[in-house]
């Protein structure tokens, strides 16, 4: 019976040792997090658009704790806590209780030196902005335990966020730490350093360009979006205003939020940190009659000599539908027709087409489907049923109204239809480092080819370029550039408030596009034309990126 | 026979003298080692319960040699009066025993306690040879059997009325000095069987016994399989050749009452497989010579209460490890020489004590 008993230890001890041991040691060990440094976001030229700084985290320990009063008062004194909180975490029984994170360095080493027991004071990182409010929306922030909460820093949670290290200490069943056997270490892992396509100096000047047009036309807000239409990369993402990510729990409108309930300010605090340029659609008004051209020229339903006669209106079914020009626009061609940004031009093709044709299109173009940028949250096209879809709304869509898309949708699909054909995914990461330069992964992104042909696309750059050189996009001319684009103005909805999106879309060179860029002016005062306030914003950026991103003025350009 | 008795002049069993001071030993130094962080947080002196055992283990070391001088037969003869005695002091302690966790086994004696369950066992053995060995005919007799059960019953009612688990191994006691004492194997099958059916209609019969079960076959899953599952934790903890002596960590509080039922758990962790491996064999040593002292015995008397010794160490020793490892249902039994208690360590020693002078007169 001994033998046997002698049987069962050694299937105990032997066999079973690894679980039992396991266990136990999990009921031993007390594990303190040391929190992995959170990779970098660089920009295209290596700028450290978001870093970190070191920061600490200060905890109590129940049972350590030895003049509990002095420990509540040095605490609540240092960290600015109401002395009630402080009180109800000391006093906790557990074995390790939190006290908070994301203390500064210098607070953390002044408690540390008031060396009281039972206080532990850890060190880690918390995420820093050098460039404050720069590309807010587009980088996002981190939270308290340095997790993402919007933006790139959500996008790449996996890559950026390394695998946190601890302290293993092993304590008795009272959680008291048993000080000969001392603590052991796993090191925490660095996260991997994101690159991104977003240039600071383009952002810069392109945020500076926004702000100035805001303010000019005391606008509620303005979105600029700088991408390359060859192979999706983002330049520039601004939204004016942006917020503060050093400071993104601060309502940047300067609201007094103290009357607010905290629901409410939660919500305000979201709206701010919405990212219009893809997480909100709006009706593109006049910039889609890129889409409605394109697709009448695939299809051959149009042609640059086509001639068409505008009254000042055209009749749809039995409804009459405004030209912008309500005089009209008289007798033109269809490259006129593009310059003048005649509505009933573009009826007249988008009715050519018919519903199925232009639906086909429609889809054929990507539209239906998000562009797949790398930032969450992105919105879906809100378009009208095929089988709801009669002619009247085929007329308004044909001019850019009664739908909505996101202006990334926007820039994305003219980009594919003026690239060649190939629908590209707009996107800001490039590659993921790690941190010690030991690696580099490149990311690799869809592309769909052939969604027109190279031909309609050339077709459309040279209609574009007619529109800036001489038509409604004049103010985006550049002496010695030649640039494509076209404007918009849509009044929102209800079109009774009259409050105006003001919009235009550039790109150049016009003839193999390298930049293009789309700026939306939300409610302007006073005049509200795109042509006449958005056009000379993205001109203003483009005196300056152009040359920035090495594109030379054509020599016989000043010829014209 | 009678002119080859010289009383004390035959050698006491020097293997068995070793054995159990090795025990002794052993068993203080364990105690000492599993008891100071419980002597710590409870009593501020890590050597609390320590003190207290070496005190015990002295006193029974004492008993043990007076013990081994004296003429066993003397005690044989006094056994009916040690049995009325274990009876008495079983029913004081039903009436005025000292409560400690929730069970009354405790009788104040000055400064000192007791636990008449500790004697009620050697007085039982002591009884059992004087009864078997008196009757000089039929010991092989069914009548005789029920008759020797039947005497047993009333300390066995008493003691087990608060502490089963002593009733248990005075039963085990009795079967088996009622088994040496008889040529015939026959009635031992169905006196197993109607022990078995005892056992289940007992375990039945109360529900909270029926739910030990069900935490012995899975100690996981239920909040009393506390116990059990942290001394799995210390047993697994020990692997070869365990964490070293003093470095238990499972005796930190983790296992509750370390240094009574569950010590065994805690020598695992410290000494490892290796050191628990050595401990079963001296155990086993010591119960193989407390057989070869029966075997040897001059007489009848001599025989059965070394048997009755043996049978007592190996009940004790195999339930205490087949609880600790979980190996039957948890019932709270001391490890004998190692666990802690005074009482026991005393009467321990004292029947060692015994069986040495049983040995001292051999053949």
């Amino acid at each position: 019976m001994l033998a046997g008993l002698f049987g069962r230890l050694i299937y105990l001890m032997g066999f079973r040792s690894d679980y039992y041991y396991e266990k136990a040691e999990d009921l031993h060990e007390r594990e303190r997090d040391i929190k992995a440094a959170r990779g970098e976001i660089l920009d295209a030229k290596g700028k450290v658009l978001a870093a970190n700084k070191t920061v600490c985290t200060i905890s109590v320990i129940h049972s350590q704790i030895e003049e509990p009063e002095k420990v509540i008062s040095l605490l609540s004194e240092k960290l600015g806590m109401e002395e009630e909180n402080v009180r109800k975490k000391v006093e906790k029984v557990s074995s390790i209780e939190r006290i908070r994170t994301n203390v500064e360095k210098e607070t953390g080493d002044a408690i540390r030196e008031a060396g009281l027991k039972g206080v532990k004071v850890d060190e880690d990182y918390k995420r820093y902005y050098p460039y404050g409010s720069l590309a807010s929306r587009v980088l996002g922030f981190t939270g308290g335990d340095n997790q993402g909460i919007i933006g790139l820093e959500v996008e790449y949670e996996e890559s950026l966020s390394g695998t946190p290290g601890k302290i293993l200490t092993t304590t008795d069943a009272r959680g008291i730490e048993i000080d000969e056997i001392g603590e052991s270490r796993v090191e925490p892992v660095p996260g991997d350093n994101l690159r991104v396509s977003l240039d600071v100096n383009i952002q810069k000047y392109a945020q500076q360009a926004a702000a100035k047009v805001m303010e000019e036309k005391q606008a509620e807000r303005v979105s600029i979006l700088l991408m390359n239409p060859q192979n999706g990369e983002i330049y520039a993402c601004v939204n004016v205003p942006e917020f503060d990510l050093n400071d993104p729990f601060t309502l940047n409108t300067g609201e007094d939020v103290s009357a607010l309930s905290q629901e409410e300010e939660q919500d305000l605090l979201n709206q701010m940190w919405r990212n219009p340029c893809l997480n909100d659609t709006y009706e593109p008004g006049s910039t889609f009659k890129i889409i409605t051209m394109s697709a009448g020229l695939e299809e051959g339903v149009v042609s640059l000599d086509d001639t068409f006669y505008c009254p000042g209106y055209k009749l749809v079914d039995d409804r009459r539908i405004h030209c912008a020009n309500r005089r009209g626009h008289g007798s033109q061609t269809f490259v006129e027709g593009a310059e003048n940004s005649c509505n009933p031009v573009f009826i007249e093709v988008g009715l050519r087409l018919g519903v199925d044709r232009y639906y086909k299109y429609f889809t054929q173009f990507g539209l239906m489907k998000k562009t797949g940028v790398d930032l969450p949250g992105e919105a879906g096209t809100i378009m009208h049923k095929k089988e709801n879809m009669g002619n009247v709304e085929l007329a308004t869509v044909s001019f850019g109204q009664s739908f909505q898309i996101t202006p990334i949708q926007l820039a994305t699909t003219v980009s594919s239809l003026i690239n060649g054909g190939k629908r590209i995914t707009p996107h800001f990461g490039v590659s993921v480092e790690s941190a010690d330069g030991s690696y580099v992964k490149k990311i690799e992104y869809p592309a769909e080819t052939g969604i027109v042909s190279e031909e309609t696309s050339e077709t459309v750059r040279y209609i574009l370029e007619k529109v800036v050189s001489e038509g409604s996009g004049k103010n985006a001319g550049i002496e010695g550039y030649s640039i494509g684009g076209k404007t918009a103005t849509s009044q929102t909805l209800p079109r009774s408030s009259n409050r105006y999106i003001s919009s235009f879309l550039g790109f150049a060179p016009a003839d193999d596009p390298q930049v293009l860029a789309l700026c939306i002016i939300h409610d302007p005062q006073g005049v509200y034309y795109g042509g006449t306030i958005a056009a000379p914003v993205v001109r203003s950026i483009f005196e300056n990126v152009l040359p920035y991103l090495g594109i030379q003025r054509e020599k016989d350009a000043g010829e014209k | 026979m009678e002119k080859g008795r010289k009383n004390n002049t035959g050698k006491a069993d020097p293997a068995l003298l070793t054995l159990v001071l090795l025990l002794a030993v052993f068993g203080l130094v364990i105690l000492f080692s599993a008891s100071s962080y419980n002597g710590r947080v409870r009593f501020h002196d890590t050597a609390y319960y320590f003190k207290k055992q070496l005190f015990a283990t002295a006193l029974g070391l004492a008993a043990m040699y007076a013990v081994s001088r004296i003429d066993y037969h003397l005690f044989v003869r006094t056994a009916p009066a040690a049995y009325l005695a274990a009876m008495i002091f079983s029913t004081l302690v039903l009436l005025v025993g000292r409560e400690i966790n929730g069970s009354k086994r405790w009788l104040d004696l000055g400064p000192l306690s007791f636990q008449p369950s500790e004697f009620a066992k050697v007085a039982v053995i002591l009884f059992l040879a004087w009864q078997i060995g008196r009757t000089k005919s039929g010991t092989s007799g069914i009548w005789f059997m029920s008759r020797t059960m039947l005497t047993l019953l009333p300390i066995v009612g008493l003691v087990g009325s608060n502490n089963l688990s002593t009733a248990i191994i005075i039963l085990g006691i009795g079967v088996l000095l009622i088994f040496v004492s008889n040529p015939r194997y026959l009635p031992f099958v169905g006196m197993g069987a109607a022990g078995a059916a005892f056992v289940a209609v007992f375990l039945a019969a109360e529900s909270y016994r029926l739910e030990r079960l069900a935490i012995w076959r899975n100690p996981e899953k239920y909040e009393k399989g506390f116990q059990t599952i942290q001394g799995l934790y210390a047993i697994g903890s020990g692997g070869l050749f365990g964490r070293g002596l003093g470095s238990s960590l499972q005796k930190l509080g983790f296992v509750p009452e370390a240094q009574n039922d569950m010590i065994f758990s805690i020598i695992c962790e410290e000494l490892g497989l290796t050191g628990a491996g050595i401990l079963i064999l001296i155990f086993g040593l010591l119960i193989w010579r407390l057989c070869v002292t029966a075997m040897h015995s001059r007489d009848l008397e001599g025989a059965l209460v070394s048997a009755g010794i043996m049978g007592h160490m190996a009940i004790q020793v195999i339930l205490n490890i087949s609880v600790v490892t979980n190996t039957i249902p948890n019932t709270g039994i001391t490890l004998p020489f190692i666990s802690y208690g005074g009482t026991s360590v005393v009467f321990l020693l004292a029947e060692m004590g015994l069986a040495l002078s049983v040995s001292s007169h051999r053949k």
